[in-house]
């Protein structure tokens, strides 16, 4: 962010300020001129949709906040108030309340993205634990923003994520007293979520600029990822990619506009509309869809690993749970040291990609488990009762597979179809009609 | 202070002169001498130390504050009378912000939870072991142990699972008659609090 040389600007009240502050200069490196490769897809649309996001959170969160109060005797009414009587109340809250799901739907695209194309690998390893540090703040404002209405299963959720810490050997129960500030989740923990609901935003801002100085350190990767080399492969990002980002935002705000206008509460649990009451659990507890495959795998585990056919158990069933649910998440950080493939994207490595499209769909399918009963019955085959249980296993093996032998495997053994010289070439490929993307 | 600063981190302070160089006489002695732990050397760590316990000490207060206040502490005892729970009946009371179950045991239900061999329990305790004094008067925590829903079976007509106890609608866990688990994904018997009878009709739980 230094000046370095300078052209002047021919507006005198810019040229005053950038003399002084080059702060206009620096905007006009970073996303005017700035050399960008020239074949992205839209795929490359959800980082900035992702962004907008974020400010669309912050600004309606702000709002929202202005007539909310974190007591439990008021909140659920608070909410309630804001949705009749609030002017516009209505709006912000379901702008925010759908805000969530679609701030997550741009930012699985994201990741999903970085996983077909590689951009976790060398030299982005750092731009991609700056990603997964985001996402997991972002599961932590979003499980503690979903509390606040104090409804049934903002109540239950809490009471069982937060449980999840008591499997901590030990000092498992200490633990939990302390996220609670008493002996259940009630009034204390109800303040303190609102407080980090209101600073993790913020935070995460902070840690999306360190991703994005990372990104514009390094520079982005592309459908081909082959690193541009000649300026033949690039563009500057005003305007060709100011203009594609802003065509696909306009697309999903569309869509999004859809659900905020006409189904509002198509992505929410109609049990959260019932005051929270600490004496009666409802009868299925979900969480919002984006945690469902995490919830999945955090249920597979229903089994004490330890030495068979002895009463030694390693870890309960409970601390295994809570275990590969955390460790789901992590491996998807080290994700950069386990694949070492020297080719990037997907488009050249056609094992990958089958191994990556499967994950893809584990998690889908994982995702439609969690939302469903534990144990849920599905079929019979022979004498064996085939349940959920069953297919969450399976599919949360296959997830910890494609890290830990998949990714490995491959890096060593498969070979890569042949690559084009350059992103030019790449194109010009595409255009001939050889284009190789599947 | 960077590593690379040769004078002072060799000679500590000493009266070696910046100027001097290495090979010269004077600087060797001093340098030798240096070797040993220097007054600075022990200046650093007891300033790093002390700096290490000012920060623990001024983040502990912003750690605490997080622990159940001493408002909520004090509420934490509740007493209730049992007199009115008839055989085979079942209340339920609010402890701590959580259900406490009382059941009135029928002399069926003591049976059953005496009858059971005790090493084939996931979490090995005997029917005695689960109450205070009068085995028909049993209190436990009505928190699944699992992840913390609220069992069924306090209830007439409610489900209580296939040990006649209690029942986890959120994972199938069941506990029997004694409380103790018996089925499903929770490790633990439902928690016994701390009570005591005040009187034979009273009792005091916290």
């Amino acid at each position: 962010m230094s000046a370095g040389p300078r052209t002047p600007f021919e507006n005198p009240v810019v040229e005053w300020v950038d003399q002084r502050l080059p702060i206009f200069t620096m905007i006009n490196k970073e996303y005017g001129v700035f050399p960008t490769p020239k074949n992205f897809n839209y795929f490359w649309n959800f980082g900035a949709i992702a962004m907008f996001m974020l400010v669309t959170m912050i600004v309606t969160g702000i709002t929202l906040a202005m007539h909310y109060a974190a007591d439990t005797t008021v909140a659920f009414d608070k909410v309630e108030h804001i949705m009749r009587d609030v002017n516009y109340g209505w709006l912000l809250r379901y702008i925010h309340m759908n805000g969530a799901s679609f701030f997550f739907i741009a930012v699985f695209v994201h990741i999903f993205r970085g996983m077909y194309y590689g951009s976790y690998k060398a030299p982005r390893e750092l731009l991609w634990i700056f990603g997964v540090i985001i996402f997991l703040l972002m599961m932590a404002t979003a499980f503690m923003g979903y509390v606040l209405p104090w409804g049934q299963m903002s109540f239950w959720g809490a009471t069982v994520i937060t449980n999840l810490f008591s499997a901590i050997p030990v000092v498992g129960t200490t633990i939990v007293e302390w996220l609670w500030g008493g002996f259940s989740v009630d009034n204390p923990t109800l303040n303190r979520f609102f407080a980090l609901h209101y600073l993790l935003p913020f935070v995460i801002v902070g840690v999306v600029f360190l991703h994005v100085w990372a990104l514009h350190v390094t520079g982005s990767n592309n459908p081909s990822g082959i690193e541009p080399k000649t300026e033949k492969d690039t563009l500057p990002f005003h305007p060709y990619y100011t203009m594609k980002d802003s065509f696909g935002l306009v697309v999903f705000i569309t869509i999004y506009a859809v659900f905020v206008f006409f189904m509002p509460n198509a992505l929410g649990h109609p049990d959260n509309y019932t005051p929270a009451n600490p004496m009666v659990t409802p009868a299925h507890i979900v969480p919002e869809w984006y945690f469902l495959p995490f919830y999945a795998i955090l249920r597979a585990i229903n089994f004490d690993v330890g030495i068979p056919f002895t009463d030694i158990v390693f870890f309960e069933a409970k601390l295994g749970g809570v275990l590969a649910m955390f460790g789901s998440i992590v491996l998807v950080a080290l994700m950069p040291f386990l694949d070492k493939h020297p080719v990037r994207s997907a488009r050249y490595r056609p094992k990958y990609r089958i191994a990556l499209l499967l994950f893809v769909l584990s998690v889908f399918v994982l995702g439609k488990i969690g939302g469903m009963p534990a144990d849920a019955p599905l079929m019979h085959i022979g004498s064996f009762l085939l349940t959920t249980t069953h297919i969450a296993q399976l599919l949360t093996l296959y997830y910890f597979a494609f890290f830990l032998v998949i990714l490995p495997y491959l890096s060593k053994r498969e070979k890569a179809l042949p690559m084009p010289e350059s992103i030019n070439d790449a194109v010009l490929q595409c255009k001939s009609g050889k284009c190789c993307e599947a | 202070m960077s590593s690379n600063d040769h004078h002072s981190h060799c000679c500590g302070g000493g009266n070696c002169s910046p100027s001097t160089e290495i090979k010269d006489q004077k600087t060797e002695e001093c340098c030798g001498h240096c070797d040993e732990p220097s007054r600075r050397d022990f200046l650093f760590m007891t300033a790093g130390a002390m700096g290490a316990v000012a920060a623990g000490s001024v983040v502990w207060p912003f750690i605490s504050q997080m622990n159940p206040a001493a408002d909520t502490k004090a509420l934490s005892t509740t007493e209730v009378d049992i007199a009115s729970i008839a055989e085979g009946q079942a209340v339920t009371v609010m402890w701590r912000g959580k259900p406490v179950f009382i059941r009135h045991r029928t002399a069926k239900e003591i049976e059953e939870a005496k009858a059971v061999d005790v090493a084939t329990l996931r979490d090995k305790q005997s029917d005695d072991q689960r109450f205070k004094t009068r085995p028909e008067i049993l209190v436990v925590i009505g928190v699944c142990t699992h992840l913390g829903c609220i069992p069924l079976g306090q209830k007439t007509g409610e489900v209580k699972g296939d040990y006649n106890g209690w029942f986890c609608p959120c994972h199938g866990s069941a506990y029997d008659t004694s409380g103790r688990i018996r089925k499903g994904p929770a490790p633990k018997n439902l928690e016994v609090p701390s009570y005591s009878f005040i009187s034979d009709t009273l009792i005091r739980i916290g």
